[in-house]
């Protein structure tokens, strides 16, 4: 006998888990019908609102809250101190200071040697994987290991690979070279430490510009290639008229990516050097950390901050309108 | 009737020209460009002093361009 929904024998004859079901069937029309009283634009709200919260919790807030504090005198060790209003007092400090200036260098002589090595390295690694020669996947992912580490841990033990006693890079350079192992320090020489951070950087980045290079080799349709052969095109002429230009878009988006990332490295050149030996590896995220919560200006630090923030946000821009391109292709 | 019409026309197409977010998001990222490389240069302190405005200018540019229709 087929149990009539609703009536009591009905129910006596149901076992246990199907009256659950059978009471969930039951409320969904109530709900169904509630949630169906509610516009399509009101349910939109009611979903991303706890998104919105958040973001204005976590991102908006804090932005808005540190440009405030970058017009004031505030300190956080002395909360209670009255602020006073210094309008764009630090800015014009930080703009004229010739110590940020050369904390600025320090950043472009890292990010640009940086950008340059790992996009150079990460091609030729990609032009190389993309020939698909015999155990390449393996290959690919032994070289894209150091970028799945993290940070604190390459800066780590990157500074024993340093040590001019045990260290493993110096035995290197000596077999190479021919110097003692011991005779130079990377971290601790005034004209080594800046390339040192740079080589650790490059190490461990180079796989991810190679991803994207590698992405955009194989994007590269085959019959560009077979009508290239066609016409007797060398190889040297391909690369230079095919592969170079179809694939440019992508390694553009990873200088990009890698330029911004660098921009604000902190936590292995901390790791490494900690912005030593004196200020020759004080990049602006460490000058930025050391006014922050060293000397406790808060308010200074906050329109350094806010200075790095819009140098960022415009490359950022630029990033995501190379983007949109590679997108568009 | 033809000559009233005519520079209406130029009007038009001068706009059409310029105001298109594909040239002014290229001034845009120039500008921006610009701001990044004066910050970092090791040569020049006033040109350091003025990237942060240069930048700030860029970048709300390039907000407001990328609005633009196409």
């Amino acid at each position: 006998m087929i149990p009539v929904p609703g009536s009591v024998h009905a129910m006596n004859e149901l076992s246990a888990s199907s009256r659950i079901t059978y009471r969930a069937v039951r409320v969904r029309p109530g709900v169904a019908r509630r949630i169906r009283g509610l516009s399509d634009k009101t349910l939109a709200w009611l979903f991303i609102t706890p998104t919105i919260v958040l973001l204005l919790a976590i991102n908006i807030f804090p932005l808005l809250w540190t440009i405030y504090l970058s017009f004031t005198n505030y300190r956080a060790n002395r909360a209670n101190v009255p602020t006073i209003w210094l309008g764009a007092d630090w800015y014009q400090s930080i703009l004229t200071d010739p110590d940020i200036w050369a904390a600025m260098q320090v950043t472009a002589h890292f990010v640009i040697w940086t950008v340059v090595i790992e996009t150079v390295l990460g091609f030729g690694l990609a032009y190389l994987i993309d020939k698909k020669f015999r155990g390449h996947g393996l290959w690919t992912t032994i070289i894209l290991l150091p970028m799945m580490l993290s940070p604190a841990v390459v800066g780590n033990f990157w500074t024993f690979l340093y040590q001019p006693q045990i260290g493993l890079f110096n035995y290197v350079v000596a077999f190479f070279t021919g110097r003692a192992a011991s005779s130079f320090q990377m971290l601790g020489d005034v004209t080594l430490s800046p390339w040192a951070i740079v080589i650790v950087d490059a190490w461990m980045w180079t796989p991810y510009v190679m991803l994207i290079c590698l992405a955009g080799l194989r994007s590269i349709p085959d019959y560009i290639y077979e009508a290239a052969e066609v016409d007797r095109a060398s190889k040297w002429r391909q690369f230079w008229s095919i592969t170079l230009p179809m694939a440019l878009p992508f390694i553009m988006l990873a200088v990009l990516f890698r330029a911004i990332e660098n921009f604000k490295m902190f936590d292995m050149v901390n790791l490494l050097t900690g912005g030593g030996p004196g200020s020759t590896t004080e990049v602006a995220s460490i000058t930025l950390k050391r006014a922050a919560f060293e000397s406790w200006r808060t308010g200074y630090s906050s329109a350094f901050a806010i200075i790095l923030f819009v140098t960022v946000f415009g490359l950022a821009n630029i990033y995501v309108k190379a983007l949109n391109k590679v997108k568009s292709r | 009737m033809s000559a009233d019409a005519t520079p209406s026309i130029a009007r038009h197409s001068l706009a059409d020209r310029v105001l298109r977010r594909g040239p002014l998001e290229a001034v845009a990222t120039t500008i921006i460009a610009a701001g990044v490389v004066m910050l970092m240069q090791p040569f020049s302190l006033t040109l350091y002093s003025w990237s942060f405005a240069t930048t700030l200018f860029g970048t709300v540019m390039f907000t407001f361009v990328s609005k633009v229709r196409e």
